[in-house]
């Protein structure tokens, strides 16, 4: 979310590159302090899978940490960064959540 | 402005995103069922040679950063994560090599990836959420010179 947050408050990446170049986009993202929050927690989501991976099967661990994530990512996207989350994005998440309840078992 | 249609340049973007993912995480699973059990927070030990089946998952997992970020750019979070939804498929097809997939978990993978393929793709929701547009500079003049007006005109009318 966080990481979502600072990419809106950059802008459009394509059209930084086209107007300033790859330098120029690198130079936006990095200037974003939210961005470096959002990658603190991307690091820490990171290391916790590899340690999941390394007691569990990837089949069990990738299907439920990205349907857990698109959960509350919905969830959150809604709350904080007032998305407009409609009908059909939820009936997504109902569904994934029908998702890893099969995983579970 | 809300993007009912995506360039085709974007749906490479998503494409890269929900390809770069499962390769990299079975890449890292392969790379870490070599290594020894961690105890966290304390990382796993390997030699280089078992670390070797993980170098390209990282590599992976930061082209797949690179496109995420692209992404986010230009569509909502709750549009870009259930677009990208086919990676399970990919994680699925490709886990039987590194763990056992039972009838449960297949159905699980299919069942969380095909809503979001629907919801996502096929419904050809908006990717970004309509927002009022906010001119800083000429707005701000605009209301400046208003106020103004707003000053100016009735100390003008008053005797």
């Amino acid at each position: 979310v966080l990481t979502a947050a600072a990419m809106k408050s950059i802008g459009d990446l394509d059209e930084i590159r086209a107007h300033s170049g790859l330098k120029g986009a690198i130079r936006a993202v990095l200037t974003c302090p939210l961005f470096f929050a959002g990658v603190f927690f991307l690091a820490l989501a990171f290391f916790s899978l590899l340690f999941a991976l390394n007691h569990l099967n990837l089949s069990l661990v990738a299907p439920a940490s990205a349907s857990l994530t698109l959960v509350t990512n919905a969830i959150a996207g809604k709350i904080f960064l007032k998305e407009n989350v409609d009908r059909r994005r939820w009936t997504a998440a109902v569904l994934v959540c029908i998702g890893v309840y099969l995983l579970a078992h | 402005m809300a993007h009912h249609k995506l360039l085709p340049r974007q749906y490479l973007i998503l494409g890269l995103v929900s390809l770069c993912a499962p390769l990299g995480d079975t890449c890292l699973s392969r790379g870490m069922t070599t290594c020894r059990p961690s105890r966290w927070p304390i990382p796993a030990r390997s030699s280089p040679r078992s670390s070797l089946p993980g170098s390209p998952g990282i590599a992976l997992l930061i082209g797949f950063f690179a496109s995420y970020l692209t992404a986010l750019s230009w569509a909502d979070l709750t549009f870009v994560l259930p677009a990208t939804a086919f990676g399970n498929v990919i994680v699925a097809l490709l886990s039987p090599a590194s763990g056992c997939m039972s009838p449960s978990r297949w159905s699980a993978g299919r069942e969380s990836c095909s809503s979001p393929l629907g919801v996502g793709f096929v419904a050809q929701g908006p990717s970004l959420t309509e927002r009022p547009v906010r001119n800083r500079g000429p707005r701000r003049t605009a209301v400046a010179i208003g106020g103004a007006a707003a000053m100016t005109i009735p100390a003008l009318r008053s005797p």
